[in-house]
């Protein structure tokens, strides 16, 4: 048995690696979201209470992507 | 206190004092369910979340979606449909565009989108208590001895992972409460 055959044995599902890849652009757009909220509170602490609800509606858009990409597992092996 | 979050922080902060009102017990009572069946999740032999079967957000979504439509056409009778679809204020060549476009966004993912939220959130953290819980069963029962002590990790991160679900409980029902008010919001919105 060649060394290539024994790195290429990999089994299971690629879907894992899709979900992966789906985490890291929501990842990177959730982090810029709370970054620039925090940002914002730190110049203006007297809109804390908008700025708070503002950013969880953003966190809920962005985070949806990421959702999806769990779903496509369920939707794809159904 | 609970009452509070949706009744004040939801309901009248993005509604106003008087549509927030209207809008009130449905509101709270998304919220509250919501709570209710997502701390199932970790309550000591019920073990599994309402909301992680796709049935009971799905008959949420539609409720929230039947609310934002009944609030913006009686709002704006006849002309809810048109706002939402064809936006005043844009050149007309750019509605073979823009129409699909807001079609899609408004009316199919938006309930889309908060069923896969809620359902896959709870369908996940179910999978993460599941899969440190085996984990430290298999470390400290099938595998024992030395290896066996990794266990232990396992075990403290489940205990970890068990109190992130609460946050996520709350978390949850507070996103959900949020964006059917925030559709509410924008089905009442004055054409601009």
């Amino acid at each position: 048995m060649d060394a290539t055959s024994v790195l290429a044995a990999v089994s299971g599902n690629i879907a894992t690696v899709g979900y992966g890849l789906a985490a890291i652009g929501p990842a990177i757009g959730v982090g810029i979201v709370v970054g620039k909220t925090i940002e914002s509170v730190a110049r203006q602490p007297e809109l804390q209470g908008r700025l708070t609800t503002l950013m969880y509606i953003g966190i809920a858009f962005t985070e949806a992507l990421a959702l999806i990409g769990i779903a496509t597992y369920y939707i794809f092996t159904a | 206190m609970g009452i509070n979050i949706p009744r004040l922080n939801v309901a009248q902060e993005l509604l106003g004092e008087k549509d927030g009102k209207r809008f009130t017990p449905l509101i709270t009572t998304i919220f509250a369910l919501v709570f209710g069946m997502n701390i199932m999740g970790i309550v000591p032999g019920l073990q599994i979340a309402g909301t992680s079967v796709i049935g009971l957000p799905i008959v949420l979504a539609i409720v929230s979606y039947v609310a934002f439509i009944y609030a913006g056409v009686k709002k704006h009778p006849g002309a809810f449909f048109k706002n939402a679809l064809v936006p005043p204020g844009v050149p007309w060549p750019f509605y073979i565009i823009v129409t699909p476009i807001e079609f899609v966004s408004t009316f199919v993912l938006r309930p889309v989108t908060l069923v896969l939220r809620l359902t896959m959130n709870m369908i996940v953290g179910h999978l993460l208590l599941v899969l440190f819980f085996t984990a430290t069963s298999f470390f400290f029962f099938t595998l024992g001895s030395w290896p066996g002590v990794l266990g232990v990790g396992t075990l403290l991160f489940g205990f970890a992972f068990t109190l992130f679900e609460i946050l996520v409980a709350i978390l949850q029902a507070y996103v959900f409460a949020l964006l059917t008010a925030v559709y509410i919001q924008l089905a009442l919105a004055d054409a601009h």
